[in-house]
């Protein structure tokens, strides 16, 4: 499709209005042999309960039906999955449907959660995802993931899934980035922060304290994009509830406002056909008119350079949201880092900034949690979890761990879940010894953006605190 | 186990798939232990061959062995977008339903496949034949609205390159990987061994 109806342009409705009440995740490693996948999601379930001080008994009485994440059926060899976890949660005989749209299915799962409260279904469920890609050896991983695009069409090329996205991220580079040394060094920046941020979260993979140099000389995996570039490959779960009004005040004093939409776009990119721009609330049409002058080659939309899901998904949450200009109005976002260059073009599918301009977030200093160059407080710091680079990439869990991750700085909470030493013990992880409090001072709204490979799905899930909803400035 | 069984090969007969040969072959599970000898979990292997349809698009496929590219293209008056031309092969209009008609491209293809985007990589997922490095190419054609992903068998890829399709001929795959390119101007010389041009 590249036209819209209105009808198709419709800002979700719901019927009532839902809220995050807690979430929680499990450790995340490459490989976590000694644990079964219910372990790691009882962990993660565990963690949500505590986290509004309930037993884990306690918080199953009020859950109604549940919305289960897991992406590859393929890497554990296991067909419905999630029916098992269902049962070894003991939620058997409530209402159970698994989610699948690969990278997103976090997101995903959320998404159908959401739904699930607002339309009156259900007044608390469990959006629980996790994965294990442990349980093949990377080459077949590979295998598995490449057959998530056509497999006539697009699969027997090469089984490699990054290759397809890397395409993209090519014609980026070139059009976008226009293969400048200095575009280099602000992608490596991101894999810099990243990385550095999964240093203070006692759950990441991959923390390292690395350089721009450090990431310039990793081995190229598909130039311009190296090694250290790319997200980790995960094993672990991230579960979230939601409720209706009543019930979250039931459970917690302090819920949050939530919201969650979904975009998509073909699944090969071989499909994408031109059309125009879809502006957000604080774009115009003038503003793109001499895009195609600024950086020759950009004349295709959405092309190979832009997320059409991730601008859809954008549209129709911050309609609901009443998100106008998202890095003024947002206070943090956890976005899906695949991929450093896949990161900034995300910034401008979702408005953080106009298309052509996404490396100005990174340069400007707004996505730290402190602007490197004022020293002051990041006007919209992005992936303080660490991301996917960082943090981790365990598919079914991974947007549903960035919401959980929004939610903790807007309760004002992300010190706790981070800094305690026994998380860090438990996890037999080292706490460095210059640890730091990422917290981002008087959080009020935020959202995770997730999304699958080459821009198939999409969600956006829009956290906003109750006594700080924004009124109307979109129409 | 009967492993030395002929691999399992299938015809369609009135209508029906009439396998023949072995389709799965089994092996023994084995034991996983950690350093200190306990059990950990097991191995399971496996072997299994699939059975797959190609349904409408199989012009496209049977046709890459005699040197044609074929897309579609959307005639129905009464479509938004009537006349889009597909690559890849659709056999419906995605826009209004309708069966597009099957158009030959090949001299389009000739005339006009440019590199829209391109990627190299070392990088390969289990099962991959193609040789190492990779060359990705995504190719534009004029007056086709979609953007094929190929790869490039000769030569470097550049953003813009002219490239036009060779074709396996012999022992063809009846796959996507029957069908990629070369730069203009390439000798038949270098073209991969069973590869040739269109005509
Ligand atoms: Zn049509």
């Amino acid at each position: 499709m590249i036209t819209f109806s209105q009808k198709q342009l419709k800002i979700p409705q719901m019927s009532k209005p839902v809220y995050l009440v807690t979430g929680g995740m499990s450790k995340f490693g490459r490989a976590i042999p000694e644990m079964r996948t219910e372990e790691l999601v009882v962990d993660a379930f565990t963690e949500a309960a505590e986290f509004i001080k309930k037993s884990p008994a306690e918080l199953k009485k009020y859950i109604h039906s549940c919305y289960y994440g897991h992406f590859a059926d393929h890497f554990g060899d296991q067909l419905l999955g999630e029916a098992l976890i269902h049962d070894r949660l003991g939620l058997d005989p409530l209402g159970n449907v698994g989610i699948k749209t690969g990278g997103a299915t976090g997101g995903s799962t959320l998404w159908e959660a959401f739904k699930a409260v607002a339309s009156g279904y259900s007044d608390c469920v469990l959006a629980m995802g996790w994965e294990r890609m442990d349980e093949v050896p990377t080459d077949e991983g590979n295998n598995y993931i490449a057959c998530a695009a056509d497999k006539d069409w697009e699969t027997p090329l090469g089984h490699i899934y990054t290759g397809y996205y890397a395409v993209m991220a090519q014609k980026y580079w070139q059009v976008f980035g226009k293969s400048e040394d200095s575009f280099r060094k602000t992608m490596a920046e991101i894999a810099v922060k990243n990385r550095g941020y999964a240093r203070m979260n006692p759950h990441a993979q991959g923390p390292m304290k690395i350089t721009v140099e450090d990431v310039l000389k990793s081995p190229v995996v598909a130039y311009p994009l190296r090694a250290l570039d790319c997200c980790l490959m995960s094993v672990g779960a991230a579960c979230a509830i939601l409720c209706d009004e009543k019930t979250a005040y039931e459970l917690t004093d302090n819920p949050l406002l939530v919201y969650v939409t979904a975009g998509s776009h073909t699944l090969r990119v071989a499909d994408r056909r031109n059309m125009e721009i879809p502006l957000l609330p604080n774009e115009s049409a003038d503003q793109y008119k001499d895009l195609g002058e600024r950086f020759p080659g950009s004349d295709r939309y959405p092309g190979f350079t832009g997320f059409l899901a991730a601008r859809m998904a954008a549209y129709y949450a911050y309609g609901m949201a009443n998100i106008y200009d998202p890095t003024e109005d947002l206070d943090l976002v956890e976005l899906h880092d695949a991929f450093t260059i896949s990161d900034i073009q995300t910034y401008e599918d979702v408005g953080i900034r106009p298309y052509g301009e996404g490396r100005t977030y990174v340069e400007s200093g707004d996505c730290y949690h402190t602007n490197p160059n004022t020293g002051k407080p990041g006007k919209l710091p992005a992936n303080l979890s660490g991301g996917l680079i960082g943090n981790m990439h365990a598919v079914g869990a991974t947007g549903i761990m960035q919401a959980v991750e929004v939610g903790q700085h807007i309760w004002g909470r992300w010190a706790e879940m981070h800094e305690n030493q026994k998380k860090w013990d438990a996890y037999g992880r080292t706490k460095p010894k210059d640890w730091q409090n990422l917290q981002v001072d008087n959080a009020k709204r935020g959202m995770a953006i997730s999304h699958a490979g080459v821009g198939s799905h999409v969600t956006a899930t829009i956290l906003v605190h109750p006594d700080h909803q924004l009124k109307g400035r979109n129409s | 186990m009967s492993n030395s069984n002929k691999r399992g090969t299938v015809k369609v007969i009135n209508g029906r798939y009439r396998p023949d040969g072995s389709f799965h072959y089994n092996y023994p599970n084995t034991p996983i232990y950690d350093e200190a000898g306990k059990l950990m979990g097991v191995t399971n292997p496996r072997d299994l061959t699939h059975i797959h349809a190609y349904g409408g698009e199989s012009q496209f496929f049977s046709s890459l062995k005699d040197g044609e590219i074929w897309g579609t293209k959307c005639e129905n008056p009464d479509c938004e977008h009537t006349g889009t031309v597909n690559l890849p092969y659709k056999i419906y209009c995605p826009d209004c339903l309708k069966k597009a008609i099957p158009v030959n491209l090949t001299a389009t293809a000739i005339k006009s496949a440019t590199v829209h985007t391109f990627m190299v990589t070392e990088r390969t997922g289990a099962f991959n034949t193609l040789e190492k490095p990779i060359r990705f190419i995504n190719i534009e054609f004029e007056g086709v609205d979609t953007i094929l992903m190929s790869y490039l068998s000769v030569g470097e890829p550049k953003v813009g390159m002219r490239v036009v399709p060779i074709f396996r001929k012999v022992e063809p795959t009846f796959t996507i990987l029957d069908l990629s390119w070369v730069p203009l101007g390439t000798s038949v010389e270098k073209l991969p061994d069973g590869f040739s041009f269109s005509k």
